[in-house]
């Protein structure tokens, strides 16, 4: 028998507790899209509460006031409904549609993905197949197409949302998972005798969720702004109901004599997706280790 | 090369099967069929919607109006048109010049400025130009595209009266100077995405070039940056750049929903909105594969002009 010299095994620095946390808040752009959705939560959720009127109290004495007139600080509408009333009670539709639609995004990408890296075989085929399919449809072209046969709810909207955008959601997690299959952890774990679930749970997901966790962020995003797409197109939420989308589509007649109805709900959305996407690619930075070693880069 | 060719081909195929059974399956499964507006109209009875019925072929099983519809589309005869019955095929290729005309020219200027504007951020990386264009391309992109038309159509058009509010030329005019004009606004709207796409995706793609270290071997021998950025750098940003084009030319074909609605800009996008609000289901299915099939025609081109720009590119079966 060779006698083997005992190797010294250096073990890698414990990683930082909330390292990913701390990198995302030095991100200024995040944390900035992190504290104006905060508000903009906060202020949808509390509407009842914030808002000074009801989101339907007609005032035909006051219709297009200004911003910053007496009683209606951020101006009325055509039918003299208080805007910051409006744009407060829309958040709660648009914000929820987007979580709503990100979560139905999620569970089908990460469903359709893993089964089919997992299982392989024909399951693999069929299902990157019907993926690659998917994709082939013109972005807002198959949303629009069974949006306009639906009749449109806050739910409604958000399954159509989510299942027209999982695609790319299950294709990071199927090409995660493959990589994955074959890490020398994961035989390792497989060696010690770890059952499948335990793989399942303990190794594959806490490595896939990184980019979940971007690819979601991003998706919510979109999200909201393919709701602004649907309503201002007309197969969105109805009114009286507001969202934001609605309440642009309504103001584009209005925009001759009062713009700032078109303007407010605009920069709302806009407020919204651009946090959303400054977030996600904070988390990219703050989750991927590669892109920190970038930071050496030539040419500088 | 062959090989690929033909295994590439028979996998667009495939897609393109797909696309098509999806959508023919989605308008026949909608509530009321493709004559649910007929259903609404109270002046129709029920014995003429058993007529048109039998004149679209509406009243064989579904299998049967797929193959004759699908082999319509393969011999050029597209079908006819719920309203007015003029033929599908007449109604795309009339919108088809005025996309190619509004995407043609948003996505050549689009490509020329974000390509620049991405380089220029990956060589001055972490400058302020750099923080400003990626803020800038941020907002940009989360933006509602009908939006920013909106407020461009009440500023330019509308406040200022420098420029038409929509159309691609006057009723009674048509000269170019007059077509110039018509075209700036929704030019300009659609390639201020555009230019945020290209100059993010051509940023991440040049620095991970010049992260290389063929690229730090060129410094180490003390090569001219201009010369290192011209010579190595670009040629191999070359691949990347000729990926995003391919994923962008259906839009060249399809066009912009949202932009052409709000400028009321005769082309696809706008064609596509007005039948689905009428559920003119022929034209729907037309624009639908004519659209598949531009994506699935870029994804090819772009795969063999890769293979032949970037030696590195093995022709795979993925």
């Amino acid at each position: 028998m060779v006698d083997v010299p005992a190797a010294e095994i250096i073990l890698p620095r414990p990683a930082q507790r909330f390292g990913a946390l701390r990198r995302l808040l030095r991100h200024r752009l995040a944390a900035l899209g992190l504290i104006v959705i905060g508000l903009l939560a906060i202020g949808s959720a509390g509407a009842p509460w914030l808002a000074p009127y009801q989101p339907d109290d007609i005032d035909i004495a006051q219709r297009y006031a200004p911003p910053l007139s007496e009683g209606h600080i951020l101006g009325s509408d055509d039918l003299g409904r208080d805007v910051l009333t409006r744009l407060l009670y829309a958040g709660q539709v648009s914000l929820s549609v987007g979580l709503a639609a990100m979560l139905v995004t999620v569970l089908v990408g990460f469903a359709v993905g893993a089964f089919a890296a997992y299982h392989g075989g024909w399951v693999d085929i069929a299902l990157m197949r019907l993926t690659d399919i998917m994709l082939c449809f013109p972005s807002v072209f198959l949303l629009l197409f069974v949006a306009a046969f639906v009749t449109p709810s806050l739910a409604s909207i958000a399954l159509m949302i989510g299942l027209t955008c999982w695609m790319e959601i299950a294709r990071i997690v199927y090409a995660q998972i493959l990589t994955l299959k074959s890490a020398d952890f994961i035989a390792a774990a497989r060696m010690v005798g770890a059952p499948s679930w335990r793989i399942i749970f303990r190794q594959i997901l806490p490595n896939t969720l990184a980019p979940i966790l971007v690819a979601a962020t991003l998706n919510m995003a979109n999200a909201i702004l393919l709701e602004s797409y649907i309503s201002f197109l007309g197969y969105g939420i109805q009114p009286p109901a507001a969202s934001w989308g609605n309440m642009l589509t309504n103001a584009q007649s209005d925009f001759q004599v009062d713009p700032w109805l078109a303007i407010l709900p605009g920069l709302a959305i806009t407020l919204a997706v651009a946090s959303f996407n400054f977030i996600g690619d904070g988390l990219r930075d703050a989750l991927d280790p590669r892109m920190r070693e970038r930071s050496a880069g030539a040419l500088r | 090369m062959l090989r690929f060719l033909a295994h590439r081909l028979a996998q667009s195929v495939v897609l393109l099967l797909g696309v098509s059974i999806i959508g023919f399956g989605l308008m026949h499964l909608a509530p009321g069929g493709p004559l649910a507006l007929y259903t609404i109209n109270p002046t129709v009875t029920a014995q003429d919607i058993e007529r048109v019925k039998a004149q679209f072929g509406l009243d064989q099983p579904v299998a049967i109006q797929y193959l004759k519809w699908a082999e319509g589309m393969f011999t050029g005869n597209w079908g006819y048109s719920f309203f007015g019955g003029q033929q599908v095929r007449e109604i795309v290729l009339d919108r088809m010049p005025a996309t190619l005309e509004l995407m043609g020219t948003s996505l050549f200027l689009a490509l020329m400025i974000g390509v620049t504007i991405g380089i220029v951020s990956a060589v001055r990386r972490n400058s302020v130009a750099d923080y400003a264009s990626a803020v800038a391309a941020m907002i940009a992109l989360s933006l509602p595209t009908f939006w920013f038309g909106l407020l461009a159509i009440y500023l330019f058009a509308q406040t200022l009266e420098w420029l038409p509010a929509g159309g691609v030329a006057s009723t009674s005019g048509g000269d170019l100077v007059d077509r110039l004009r018509h075209l700036v606004l929704p030019v300009a709207v659609l390639s201020f995405v555009l230019v945020a796409q290209w100059s993010r995706y051509t940023r991440s793609a040049m620095l991970d070039i010049l992260n290389q270290d063929y690229i730090r071997t060129a410094e180490a021998k003390g090569l001219k940056r201009s010369r290192i950025l011209l010579n190595h750098a670009l040629r191999a940003c070359l691949a990347p750049l000729i990926t995003l084009a391919g994923l962008q030319l259906p839009l060249l074909v399809g066009g912009a929903l949202v932009t052409e609605t709000v400028f009321s800009w005769p082309g696809m996008g706008l064609l596509f909105v007005n039948a689905l609000g009428m559920r003119d289901y022929p034209v729907l299915m037309a624009i639908l594969m004519v659209s598949a099939f531009v994506v699935v025609l870029g994804n090819l081109l772009a795969d063999i002009a890769v293979a032949l720009v970037d030696p590195r590119v093995k022709l795979g079966y993925g």
